[in-house]
């Protein structure tokens, strides 16, 4: 096998893993399983290249690469940027849609359906007005350098890897050492009894939306220095999204990151055995392997 | 002109109605057990596949075609999508509730990826073409072509629906809502609700199949593209428009959304220049999307909303009466 589908496998898996801590995040605090998720790595994406396009024509030094990599300041300015704008997508949406459904308590099926419905609007929406045609942060080529052992990375690809691991630590962090963190737990345990003890649980939703959409940000973007941006592009990381977030275990920030470098690795081993077309089947078979084998995840609880 | 208009208005409806019965499988799922399908495309597509397989002329390029009977294809088509909602119900139900969904949504994304790539069985991203339509005979008179599908149409979605009805009034249904409602309840009365669950899921899947082999038969050609996600969202809108948890709703809703879905394409395709079709395409999936939302927020019921069903013995217990409420529930 060729040495290399373990590079590729890993910078896909750790997209696929920050998407994955947005997916458990909101999955075992809001309790449903947000289909448009997808759609806000497609929306993230597409914020940075607004910011990074308008940084760059204001500023035309912030285009011109930085150092080794092929894009300019204005991407990691865009990126930040991006987190905030897509947070704010999100609480809009839960205002419209998600926040509505739970005041008239909604089951859990009629919420996972009206994302299936935002996710559908939004990825339509995003076609409507960008068009389905690919776009890029930057359009210069970049040299791929020997790690040894038959193996290469761009640097693009490396920061990628890093960026991912800061982000995994950092929300780890947030949820075990911080008192926001504490009333998320606490939320994501039970939420009437958090509300009883005093934790302001429509302050943590805020919280968890802002993480989420701003992580899937982060992923998007990633995704589209890496690869390109479409309006498909969310869309067809959702089953390895979701089968990262399961096999994982819901609820588990480090249990989806290692769980998306797995679907990752897979993904890419799995390409170099049966062929690029049968990729997006590998997530499935991952996904049928844990609900059969081991449904509550490698780090969750059962039931 | 006339004649024109109602071979179109025939073949108008007789899409509308190979929709309806995906809706009314979709209602024994969702209606009435409560089950969250996200890969109707799939099973849809697998019925269609079976059946493009059992009944094309045999085909040098690829495994089949078996040249056997409309009927048996359609068949043939029902049972395949069912053993295949059968073992994905298997795997999921006894889970938490979304990850049926997300199994589901595996499905199709699987069964489009197969349908593309699995070149010498299904015809790869050419699809399978010459699927023997019913009085293709008839061919060169579009109005008694159209006609007669049409009354082949209805008959499937007229016998359906009075199976659906039948069973939704018997003992299983109202397990099955029972389910629904208070599955505790149901399990302290000895029901088992994940048994009852899942021949309600797998009696859905074959009704989604049936559907897309009367389909596939009805348009002659079928391809990876015809089972994309948008599929599962239209029938899903029909469902919640109609009313789930109502077979006439299910139908009502079919032919409604089919109907704005027709007419906004052809407003789309009038007045936008070609250059901007796949653009204006999105922003009518962007308002059906929205329409689906703000029914959900706004009026969750639909159209019909869910009937009150009892057991059609109870009324005879009571003295017959016109005015006595079990006869007026029923028709409600």
């Amino acid at each position: 096998m060729n040495p290399q589908a373990l590079m590729d496998g890993l910078v896909a898996g750790s997209m696929i893993g920050l998407g994955a801590v947005g997916i458990t995040l909101t999955y075992s605090i809001l309790r449903f399983a947000n289909f448009a998720h997808g759609e806000l790595i497609s929306s993230g994406a597409y914020f940075a290249l607004l910011v990074a396009s308008a940084l760059g024509a204001l500023f035309g030094g912030m285009s011109t690469p930085i150092g080794p990599f092929s894009f300019g300041w204005a991407v990691p300015v865009a990126a930040v940027v991006a987190f905030a704008l897509n947070g704010a997508l999100a609480l809009l949406i839960d205002w419209l849609l998600f926040g509505r459904l739970r005041r008239q308590s909604a089951t859990i099926i009629i919420m996972v359906m009206a994302s299936f419905g935002a996710a559908l609007t939004l990825r339509s929406l995003l076609e409507f007005i960008f068009t389905s045609s690919p776009a890029y942060y930057s359009r210069s080529l970049q040299i791929a350098n020997s790690l040894g052992g038959g193996i290469r990375a761009t640097p693009d690809q490396l920061l990628s890897l890093l960026v991912a691991a800061i982000l995994v630590v950092a929300i780890h962090i947030l949820l075990t050492r911080t008192a926001i963190g504490r009333s998320m737990r606490a939320v994501s345990e039970n939420p009437q009894l958090a509300g009883v003890v005093g934790i302001e649980v429509r302050q943590v939703i805020r919280v968890v939306w802002l993480l989420g959409a701003g992580l899937a940000a982060v992923a998007g973007v990633t995704a589209g220095v890496l690869v390109q941006i479409r309006p498909q592009m969310g869309f067809d990381l959702l089953l390895p999204l979701f089968a990262a977030a399961i096999l994982g275990g819901i609820g588990s920030v480090p249990g989806a990151m290692l769980a998306g470098l797995i679907v990752g690795l897979s993904e890419a081993i799995a390409v170099q055995l049966v062929g690029a077309e049968w990729r997006a089947a590998i997530a499935f078979v991952i996904l049928v392997a844990v609900l059969l084998f081991r449904p509550q995840g490698l780090f969750g609880r059962a039931e | 002109m006339n004649l024109e208009l109602i071979a179109y208005g025939a073949f108008f409806l007789t899409m509308a109605l190979t929709y309806a019965i995906i809706a009314l499988g979709l209602n024994v799922q969702w209606g009435q057990t409560g089950l969250f399908n996200v890969g109707i495309a799939g099973f849809v597509a697998i019925g269609a596949y079976t059946s493009a397989l059992l009944t094309t002329p045999d085909d040098p390029n690829r495994f089949g075609g078996f040249d056997l009977p409309i009927f048996v294809g359609w068949i043939g088509g029902a049972i395949t999508a069912s053993i295949a909602s059968f073992l994905i119900g298997a795997l999921t139900i006894r889970l938490r509730a979304d990850y049926l969904a997300i199994a589901t949504f595996g499905v199709a994304v699987v069964v489009q990826l197969a349908a593309l790539n699995l070149e010498p069985l299904t015809g790869g991203p050419f699809g399978v073409g010459f699927i023997p339509r019913p009085f293709a005979e008839l061919a060169g008179n579009p109005l008694a072509f159209g006609l007669l599908n049409l009354a082949v149409l209805s008959l499937v979605v007229g016998s359906t629906y009075l199976l659906l009805e039948r069973l939704a009034r018997s003992p299983w249904g109202r397990v099955l809502r029972s389910v629904r409602e208070d599955e505790q309840a149901a399990l302290a009365l000895g029901k088992n609700a994940t048994k009852f669950r899942l021949q309600a899921f797998a009696l859905g899947g074959g009704i989604m199949g049936l559907a897309g082999a009367t389909q596939a038969h009805f348009i002659g050609f079928i391809a990876p593209e015809n089972y994309l996600p948008i599929l599962t969202f239209q029938v899903w809108a029909m469902l919640i428009v109609g009313g789930s948890g109502n077979n006439r709703g299910a139908i009502l809703g079919a032919v409604l959304v089919w109907g704005i879905w027709a007419a906004s394409a052809g407003i789309v395709s009038a007045i936008v220049p070609p250059e901007q079709q796949a653009r204006a395409a999105a922003l009518q999936i962007v308002m059906i999307g929205v329409a689906l939302c703000a029914i959900l927020l706004v009026r969750p019921r639909g159209i019909l909303g869910e009937e009150r069903m009892i057991s059609r013995h109870l009324g005879k217990l009571r003295t017959p009466s016109p005015t006595a409420n079990s006869s007026a529930d029923r028709k409600a």
